[in-house]
């Protein structure tokens, strides 16, 4: 008898939510939905004026894509509490940390990614220059990973509580203050053709530390959550 | 215990209690649990079996006492995978089917020797539906689906926590019928259950739990 | 990990024993709070000097900077106590940490409400996003979300852990947060306006600052004591020594 090795126990974790993520496909097109809504409401609040739209389009896209990222947060853990798939994963010979990492990592591809995709399109409905988009994409590649993670360990947390959504979104703020900074500086310093590759670097220390903190905090608060 | 015993059993408690507001959930346990031994939890509702189980498993923290595996303190990395829980909740995701559900258990625990997914889901009665999404089976079959993950993963302690409820007399025999074999091949078990249990390897040990 | 940590904080942590220490502490640190900051505000308010560039608007600063400083203070002690708590288990450091948070956030608030009244003479708006109130606002979001994970919980011994766990994320979360507003200003900004300038500040203006300072930090320490105690009481409700106390409330 010997255990699986780490590669096949993330496979698994990978595979299983990925497949559930498939079976219910639609809910995937809610964010993306979501997020376009959001877009296209600016102009209709704002006046259609090409300079007002350009100007704020890169901020209106990071934080449209946090806001549908943050609807999509609270179901991260919700269906394995019910069903006490949790549990079982949290009793399974494997470090907890890395499977949850691969948990993240799943629901990064089904919404954040996504988002990512049409986030051209949203910027384009806004006027942003096509010179600045590789600058957003690039941006959105590195901060929706942080978001996702550091929303993991938040949402960890609250699993024990009822109507998580509202304190959710209080408890994220704060910790996303310096993501939504450095992503939107780095496109607004794009836009002024100023250098942007601090602000990205700022981003991409900060990914870093997450992706090695965040699962090891995630499963230290899913732990304390269980705990009752 | 008997002092003959020279291997240091599977599990021991010695004055395990729980307390949650500060309010002791269970009085101070004392016991053994060897290999080959099957233990039943007794007690009202309320009596808290479902929490020893559950600390036992590791998911709630030891309130006070000792817990000690194979003569060393219990520690979530010495056992891990080593006990299996299966509470009121089957841990079973609804949109898959329990062949796939089976899969990503193993693929987290490793199989048991000499035991492959298809022969074990026609033997435990779930023959025809392992394509099926667990969502759509009933209450009983549901609960044969977890009882397969549970035959199907090595492991040497089982806390099952109710096993009978929801399964028709077959199933019930069928329970039995996998205790036995697990405690024949060298395992252990702690049941809870309010009804009467038909166990054919012997008398089991008791346990019981006063609120 | 040292062994002679847990221990001492256990004996100095069991319940009954705070019980009576904050007891007894309680009423002096109000009473020195109270006098304290009477002294300073007449010290500020009346006998400091009207300063030559802001006039009277800057006396505003004997109220704002010291609630500054403790609600980072605050946050501070909250964030060890919760490490005692999740480390050992103590649950003493729970209830101080817990206890913590609302007091934190009031200073905070204070902060944030002197810092837009002053700002509205200096420059003139009620609201800038200037770096350090901009930190503070974030600071004052932190203790909220401690407070509202913590009151989500149903067992309030997990909620203490969760909102614990949560107060240390926090604390790393405070430098970064400040660095990024930092650099997000310059960016947006060219230059912050120096809230107190680089000026060195008379005697006169100086000691009420210091009293003031002296005067919150008793003022914290008895309405923590205040708190923890009913908090203690309620946490154990079931125990002999909080009997005891009941029995003798009665006999009174």
């Amino acid at each position: 008898m010997s255990r699986p090795s780490l590669t096949t126990a993330c496979a698994a974790m990978l595979r299983r939510d990925l497949t559930l993520a498939w079976r219910r496909r639609g809910d995937i097109a809610m964010p993306v939905l979501y997020a376009l809504i959001v877009t296209m409401l600016f102009p209709f609040a704002l006046g259609p004026e090409d300079t007002l739209l350009q100007r704020i389009a890169g901020g209106v896209v990071l934080v449209t894509v946090l806001l549908a990222m943050l609807l999509a947060l609270d179901a991260m853990f919700a269906s394995d509490i019910e069903d006490g798939s949790l549990e079982q994963l949290v009793l399974a010979p494997q470090p907890l940390a890395l499977m949850l990492g691969m948990k993240i990592l799943a629901h990064w591809l089904t919404i954040a990614l996504p988002l990512i995709v049409i986030s051209p399109l949203m910027a384009a409905l806004l006027h942003l220059p096509a010179p600045v988009i590789p600058v957003l994409l690039l941006a959105l590649l590195l901060a929706t990973p942080l978001l996702s993670l550091l929303g993991a360990v938040l949402v960890a947390l609250t699993v024990g509580t009822r109507r998580s959504g509202m304190l959710l979104a209080l408890m994220l703020l704060p910790l996303c203050v310096p993501a939504v900074i450095f992503a939107a500086g780095a496109v607004a310093a794009a836009q002024q053709g100023l250098p942007w590759l601090a602000p990205i670097s700022w981003l991409g220390a900060a990914l870093v530390l997450a992706v090695v903190l965040a699962p090891l905090a995630c499963a230290a608060a899913l732990r304390i959550a269980l705990d009752s | 215990m008997t002092a003959a015993r020279t291997v240091a059993p599977l599990l021991e408690a010695r004055a395990v209690s729980f307390h949650r507001q500060d309010e002791p959930v269970f009085v101070p346990l004392d016991f053994q649990l060897h290999t080959g031994e099957l233990a039943l939890v007794e007690g009202d509702n309320g009596s808290g079996k479902t929490t020893l189980l559950r600390m036992l498993a590791g998911l709630l923290h030891l309130g006070a006492g000792e817990l000690l595996w194979r003569g060393e303190a219990l520690q979530r990395d010495l056992c891990a995978g080593d006990i299996l829980f299966l509470g009121h909740q089957l841990g079973l995701k609804a949109d898959l089917s329990p062949r796939e559900n089976l899969r990503v258990a193993t693929g987290l625990h490793g199989t048991r020797d000499g035991t492959d997914i298809a022969s074990l889901l026609a033997e435990i009665g779930l023959r025809g539906y392992e394509d099926e999404p667990v969502r759509r089976l009933s209450a009983g079959q549901k609960k044969r689906a977890a009882l397969a993950r549970l035959a199907m993963l090595p492991a040497t302690l089982w806390l099952l926590d109710e096993p009978y409820a929801n399964l028709d007399r077959a199933g019930i025999a069928l329970v039995n019928d996998m205790l036995e074999r697990h405690t024949g091949a060298g395992g252990a078990a702690m049941v809870t259950s309010h009804g009467m249990v038909s166990f054919h390897g012997g008398e089991p040990r008791r346990i019981r739990m006063h609120g | 990990m040292a062994n002679w940590i847990p221990l001492w904080l256990h004996r100095l942590s069991s319940p009954p024993t705070f019980y009576r220490f904050a007891g007894t502490l309680q009423p002096w640190a109000m009473t020195l709070a109270l006098l304290l900051g009477a002294i300073a505000l007449y010290g500020g308010l009346v006998l400091a000097p009207a300063d030559y560039q802001q006039g009277d608007a800057y006396r505003i600063i004997f109220i704002h900077v010291p609630s500054a400083w403790m609600s980072m203070f605050i946050y501070a002690v909250m964030g060890v106590a919760s490490f005692i708590a999740l480390v050992w288990r103590i649950k003493l450091a729970e209830v101080v940490a817990m206890e913590s948070a609302p007091i934190g956030a009031a200073f905070t608030f204070i902060t944030l409400v002197t810092g837009s009244l002053w700002g509205k003479p200096m420059w003139g708006t009620w609201w800038t996003w200037d770096a350090r109130l901009t930190s503070e606002l974030v600071l004052l979001f932190l203790f909220l979300g401690v407070i509202g994970l913590y009151r989500a919980f149903e067992d309030r011994r997990q909620g203490a852990r969760a909102a614990a766990f949560l107060a240390i994320i926090g604390i790393i979360n405070v430098p970064i947060v400040h660095f990024s507003v930092n650099w997000w200003n310059t960016l947006h900004q060219g230059s912050t306006v120096n809230v107190f300038g680089q000026s060195k500040m008379s005697w006169d203006m100086l000691w009420p600052l210091l009293t003031m300072t002296l005067a919150t930090k008793f003022y914290y320490a008895a309405s923590l004591f205040r708190r923890a105690r009913t908090d203690l009481l309620a946490l154990e409700g079931g125990k002999d020594w909080v009997r005891q106390i009941a029995q003798d409330e009665d006999a009174r």
